[in-house]
């Protein structure tokens, strides 16, 4: 007989949580009753007997605050007891704990399986208990719920979430001796994602006469099997393969043609190379695009890792899993780099719909307050759990983000140029090492991650792809993988992630020249996979490495003592073969060549027909104190703080410059500066630049502001302009043409601009791109309805502080000091969110002088480090209004501006002047006694504008004289904290 | 003289290891990280060493609610070589006369294996709970420290300034009694405090809802100390949240003086 465990708070003290939820009720439902109150519950189910009730109370409840009630209710004291528990092969991390906490009383194991209760009181029917369930305590794509009144709960069956297939695991043979209809038919049945083409290639490849006959003498048939099929599906995945990055492309732009031969291997690769060859001996790239993370140099004795990555499509479906799984799946991407990184922080940039959405939602799609509530929560628990500092990052907020949020996680880690007498950012491979996978067990979890991720959001979109990471098996693991590291127990390392063991091996398997994978070895969460599942299961937490055989016994030994678990699943081979056998039987058996390199290169077509029509004129509000309250009030401007104060952003203790500065701590920092080895004084920097309105006008110079803002904001607190690097992640709606896309010619062309602009710019600001990614099918089509996002890049610089002591926030420091403004300000409102407070768009989109820009920010360092300057701040959104609100309140000190000032384009009016966006400017202050030097190094570039004063006040005087705005701080921080103040 | 050695235990959760690592050497002791599945193999033992620290994290994910299955694992879990229980071993350790360090999650570890406040030792009296907010939650907290307590790691010290960084901080007694006699042996050694570092009870000041506004608690015998803000995060004046506005920067971290301390202690006693 199962045990059902209810613990809850004693009466008399206050429930945290319940009131949390009641809160998050009452915004989804604002017409209900306030009288409501909410409880929560814990719920365990033991499958199992013969538990001492004592055992029972030590694992499960705090008697100083719980009460504890097993098999019977813990209260009939409610109107409505929603129970949420998973679905049978969610990842359930409480229950996963609760199991190992029996285990260390008991020795033995007990399943164990955790939900939640939340009971409810007050005036409701069963419908709003039900509608409360369903929209706002529980996913029904991963848990179940059930909603009882108080009688019901009596006699209640445990809820058991137990997997059982009951399947025999089998191997199928596929035909694909179909026509073209049966062959797409057969890719979009089996969520294989790929084209006819693609399809055709597999079929021709199968038919071939010498490929029979060595298959025969493998024991393989005419047909391929699924195993192979759907390996060589993942392999050949967009997610994987980055085929319209790679493909060739005929772009036609104001009756121009031009022939591309792949756009990452001509732009970003090609800036990086380019990049690299003039920098000659300061050439900081270590190790770029050639494995999971880039690496650059950081001091003689350690390499810098960075990586960002997006996870979109799983955050679509779950927020919660798809953003855990998002954060802890990057983490392994520079802890997979070389022979493994050491975590030293995460950022997070996410892109939602407005949280007060209030039109009908298309079927699927998740209320974005819903989408912004789980991806927070995912990220707080994926990197608080994993001890990595959230140091950085940012939101933006689009309606068309609606089909699908962005989620972008990056991970930098720190590794030693040598580990065990061996250079750290290699992997070394040879033919006998053994393939071990270590870590998390293999489920359904995931499966076709990689294939979903490559295709539209549509209403039939599968399910299974939807995991939910598991931050303590993880931290677990990396604890033992250092440790065997520094050991010299491992050759090479790498993560599983999308696409699984098939993905990793077959990646890895290509520095010793093929692999033999024993599809029966890994260890499952359950039985009754089939061997393709267990190929391409996307289940969290594994590494894959290749051990010399000497070493194995070690490496499993300690392994065991650190309570990790490690199976040997093969070893690598020279064959050329990517091989998998399943009792003893070969189930696959592909050339690695046809395997990563059989791809068929796509053709594709770009058409760009620039807009070319004038701004509307630029609306003068009647009352600019008010328009400056309502700017500061937009969510792309407003405090995040909310989110930011979730994240720790501290641990690891080298925090120098947090995301949250300024008197109170509460100000808007521009980056991050992190002290990775504690006790030495250089410092590492980190910023994001994101801008997706821009790309309505114009993708290319999207592209090139985005860069500029990443790099503004990473000058502004002290970085080196002489050390740096960036990613690009690109985010796009699908730039195919096809009968459901007619747009994609020009979503295409949007992309060509942007890679051009990837390359103009890094290459004149010399920042080389070390890693990257993309993300292409973001759209999403339900009845009737097409939803794409507008195209979306975005830049993480990472780079070094030489003296952390020197690094520099963005409030006003002290009444008497100068107030400048460095860069010209243009009649560039094209895209800004002042146009878009209006309801316009524009076309005079910001662009970029990289040459003045650059120079700008290495005087701005070389003043930096001389102390000169006591506060920089980049102008971003809003312009120079927002950036001077956000000086003065964040440093309890108010500013008097004079516009007139201000170095602009003639013709501009006071309005312009203040919400311009354009780019490269940075608001300074300096001390008067600085202000000699620091004007003799800027030679012009820096224009005096005001200063700071000791009123509590933000003063700007009109371009002709005038009191533009004078408000008073506390009102304007108020304005700017309220939106997202939940 | 002899040298004082450090251990601070890892594992399972745990994350901040390295900084409290680091703040031990910095004021002079030998520190060892040591994962706990050593201690439990017996290849690490206590009895080598004199500073026990356990640092901060989410052992075992707190899923369970904080440190609870560690609590199980220190009262369960049996050393290989010895066949003790780790709570065997560190009562142990305290009768030597030795000195603990709990902080966040290592001092929800020591209240709820009951070695605070420790009378009687083992005995769960306090406990942890969810902050009041529900929220975990990353900012500075001003504390003012009981000069009267007999806590040996706050000597010298009337206040101090520190990042708190948890969900689960509120403190609470299993009775009045509990409190009273906290109160009457002045284990109440930190109190989270306002502007002018009185004890508050308002948020954020305190921000999690801590009766008496208990920020952290020592045994009757000051050598076991347990708190939830991080000392090992101020370890350098740049931690300081807003150490840009100094007019001159300290030459270190305010939270190194409660290392200091512990070394200093144990200097008076080995």
């Amino acid at each position: 007989m199962p045990y059902r465990i209810e613990v809850g708070l004693k009466p008399g003290l206050f429930d945290a949580r319940g009131e949390r939820s009641k809160k998050q009720i009452l915004r989804a439902f604002p017409a209900l009753d306030k009288n409501i109150a909410v409880r929560c519950i814990d719920v365990y189910t033991v499958d199992g007997e013969d538990l001492d009730n004592a055992w029972i109370s030590d694992a499960f409840c705090d008697p100083v605050i719980q009460d504890i009630a097993l098999n019977a209710p813990f209260t009939r004291e409610f109107a409505w007891y929603i129970e949420v528990g998973y679905k049978p092969g969610v990842t359930d991390n409480v229950g996963r704990s609760a199991s190992y906490a029996l285990h260390l009383i008991t020795s033995r194991h007990y399943p164990v399986y955790s939900g939640r209760a939340y009971l409810l009181s007050g005036n409701l029917s069963r419908d709003q208990a039900e509608k409360i369930a369903a929209d706002c305590l529980a996913n029904s794509l991963i848990q179940d719920v059930r909603v009882l009144g108080p009688h019901e709960i009596l006699g209640v069956r445990p809820h058991i979430p137990v997997v059982s297939l009951n399947h025999v695991p089998a191997v199928h043979e596929v035909s694909l001796d179909l026509d073209d209809q049966g062959l797409i038919k057969l890719s979009r049945e089996k969520t294989l994602a790929l084209n006819l083409e693609e399809m055709k290639t597999i079929a021709s490849f199968i038919a071939d006469p010498e490929v029979r006959r060595i298959r025969a003498q493998m024991g393989l048939g005419e047909k391929l099997t699924d195993v192979e099929l759907e390996s060589l599906a993942q392999t050949w995945s967009e997610h994987c393969k980055h085929k319209i990055f790679n493909a060739e492309i005929d772009y036609q732009e104001n009756g121009k043609r031009e022939r591309i031969s792949s756009l990452f291997k001509t732009y970003i690769q090609g800036a990086t190379r380019d990049i690299r060859a003039s920098a000659g001996e300061k050439d900081i790239c270590v190790s770029v695009f050639t494995d999971n993370a880039g690496v650059i140099r950081f001091t003689d004795d350690h390499h810098l890792v960075f990586k960002v990555e997006t996870h979109n499509s799983p955050s679509a479906l779950d927020p919660y899993g798809g953003a855990l799984t998002g954060i802890v799946g990057v983490n392994r991407d520079p802890f997979g780099t070389g022979i493994g990184a050491k975590l030293i922080f995460n950022t997070d940039v996410f892109c939602f719909a407005d949280p007060a959405y209030a039109k009908a939602l298309p079927p699927k799609i998740l209320h974005p307050v819903r989408i912004f509530e789980g991806v927070r929560e995912g990220v707080e628990h994926g990197g608080n759990k994993s001890g990595i500092p959230t140091v950085n990052g940012c939101i933006v907020f689009d309606d068309r983000y609606l089909g699908k949020p962005l989620v972008y996680c990056g991970t930098a880690g720190i590794m030693p140029v040598q580990v065990a007498g061996v250079p750290s950012h290699i992997k070394d491979i040879r033919p006998g090492d053994l393939i071990v996978m270590s870590g998390g067990r293999i489920g359904k979890d995931g499966i076709h991650g990689a294939t979903f991720s490559s295709e539209e959001f549509h209403e039939e979109s599968p399910t299974s792809a939807v995991q939910i990471g598991d931050p303590i098996t993880q931290k677990k693991l990396t604890d033992f993988l250092l440790r065997a590291r520094d050991l010299g127990l491992y050759r090479a390392i790498t993560d599983n992630g999308a696409g699984g063991l098939s993905s990793s091996v077959g990646e890895m398997s290509q520095l010793s020249g093929g692999c033999l994978i024993e599809l029966d070895k890994p260890p499952l969460k359950y039985p009754g996979l089939d061997p393709w599942e267990i190929l391409l299961s996307e289940a969290q937490e594994r590494m894959t490495l290749a051990i010399a055989p000497e070493n194995i016994d070690a490496f499993l030994d300690l392994s065991a003592q650190m309570d990790v678990e490690s199976t040997v699943i093969g070893s690598f081979t020279d064959s050329g073969y990517f091989q998998c056998t399943y009792e003893r039987k070969t189930v696959a058996y592909l050339p690695l060549e046809f395997l990563h390199n059989g791809v068929p290169r796509m053709h594709l077509f770009a058409g760009w027909e620039p807009k070319i029509e004038p701004d509307p004129l630029t609306p003068v509000p009647e009352d600019q104190n008010a328009k400056l309250l309502e700017m500061l009030s937009r969510l792309n401007i407003c405090s995040k703080e909310y989110v930011v104060r979730q994240y720790d952003h501290e641990v690891q203790g080298g925090s120098i410059i947090k995301p949250l500065v300024g008197r109170y701590a509460d100000g808007p920092s521009d980056a991050a500066v992190v002290r990775p080895i504690l006790g030495l004084s250089k410092g590492v920097v980190v910023s994001n630049g994101i801008v997706p309105r821009y790309s309505d006008i114009d993708t290319y110079h999207m592209t090139a502001c985005a860069l500029d803002e990443a790099l503004r904001n990473y000058v502004c607190v002290g970085g080196d302009p002489d050390h740096w690097a960036c990613l690009d992640n690109f985010c796009w709606c699908d730039p195919v043409r096809s009968e459901r896309n007619p747009d994609g010619e020009h979503k295409l062309a949007q992309l060509v601009r942007a890679n051009k602009a990837l390359y103009d710019y890094a290459v004149a600001f010399s920042c080389p791109l070390i890693s990257g990614k993309d993300s292409m099918k973001n759209d999403y089509i339900g009845p009737g309805i097409k939803i794409s996002i507008p195209p979306t890049i975005l830049i993480s610089v990472i780079g070094t502080i030489p003296e952390v002591k020197k690094a520099l926030t963005m409030d006003f420091k002290s009444a008497g000091h100068l107030v400048y403004l460095l860069g010209a300000t243009r009649h560039e409102l094209g895209g800004s969110e002042y146009f878009a407070s209006c309801g316009i768009i524009g076309s005079s989109v910001p662009k970029v002088d990289a040459e003045t820009a650059r120079a700008r920010y290495r005087n701005l360092h070389k003043a930096i480090c001389g102390s000169l300057v006591a506060s920089a701040h980049d102008l971003s959104d809003g312009g120079l209004a927002v950036a001077l609100a956000e000086s003065a309140f964040s440093g309890n000190l108010g500013v008097e501006i004079d516009l007139k000032e201000v170095a602009c384009e003639p013709g501009m009016n006071d309005t312009e002047v203040l919400y311009s966006e354009s780019q490269s400017r940075i608001l300074v202050s300096v001390s008067p006694e600085r202000a000699q030097e620091f004007d003799s190094i800027f030679a012009g570039d820096a224009r005096r504008i005001g200063r700071v004063i000791p009123e509590q006040r933000l003063i700007i005087r009109s371009l002709d004289n005038g009191r533009l705005i004078d408000r008073d701080l506390a009102s304007l921080k108020r304005s700017w904290k309220a939106p997202l103040d939940f | 003289m002899a040298q004082i050695k450090a251990l601070v235990i890892t594992g399972f959760g745990t994350n901040c290891e390295m900084e409290m690592s680091y703040a031990c050497s910095r004021a002079g002791a030998l520190s060892d990280v040591v994962h706990i599945s050593d201690v439990l193999n017996g290849s690490t033992r206590l009895a080598d060493y004199h500073f026990l620290n356990l640092p901060g994290g989410f052992l075992d994910g707190d899923d369970l609610g904080s440190a609870q299955v560690e609590s199980v694992r220190l009262k369960y879990a049996r050393i290989q070589t010895s066949g003790r229980t780790l709570f065997e071993e560190i009562r142990d350790f305290i009768d030597r006369g030795m000195i603990i360090l709990g902080v966040c999650n290592g001092f929800q570890a020591l209240v709820k294996s009951g070695l605070l406040p420790g009378n009687p030792v083992g005995k769960r009296r306090v406990s942890l709970s969810f902050n009041d907010s529900a929220k975990f939650e990353d900012r500075w907290v001003r504390l003012a420290v009981d000069p009267q307590s007999p806590c040996i790691f706050t000597r010298g010290l009337d206040r101090i300034f520190l990042p708190v960084r948890h969900g689960e901080g509120k403190f609470v007694c299993d009775s009045d009694a509990t409190l009273g006699e906290i109160r009457n042996s002045r284990l109440a050694v930190l109190k989270y405090a306002d502007d002018s570092y009185m004890p508050t009870m308002d948020y954020p000041a305190n921000p999690n809802g801590s009766i008496d506004a208990i920020a952290g608690i020592c045994d009757p015998s000051g050598r076991i100390f347990g708190l939830m803000p991080h000392p090992e995060a101020f370890n350098h004046p740049t931690n300081h949240p807003a150490w840009t506005r100094l007019k001159e920067l300290p030459e270190k971290g305010e939270g190194m003086v409660i290392f200091e301390n512990a070394v200093e202690f144990l200097k008076g006693i080995i």
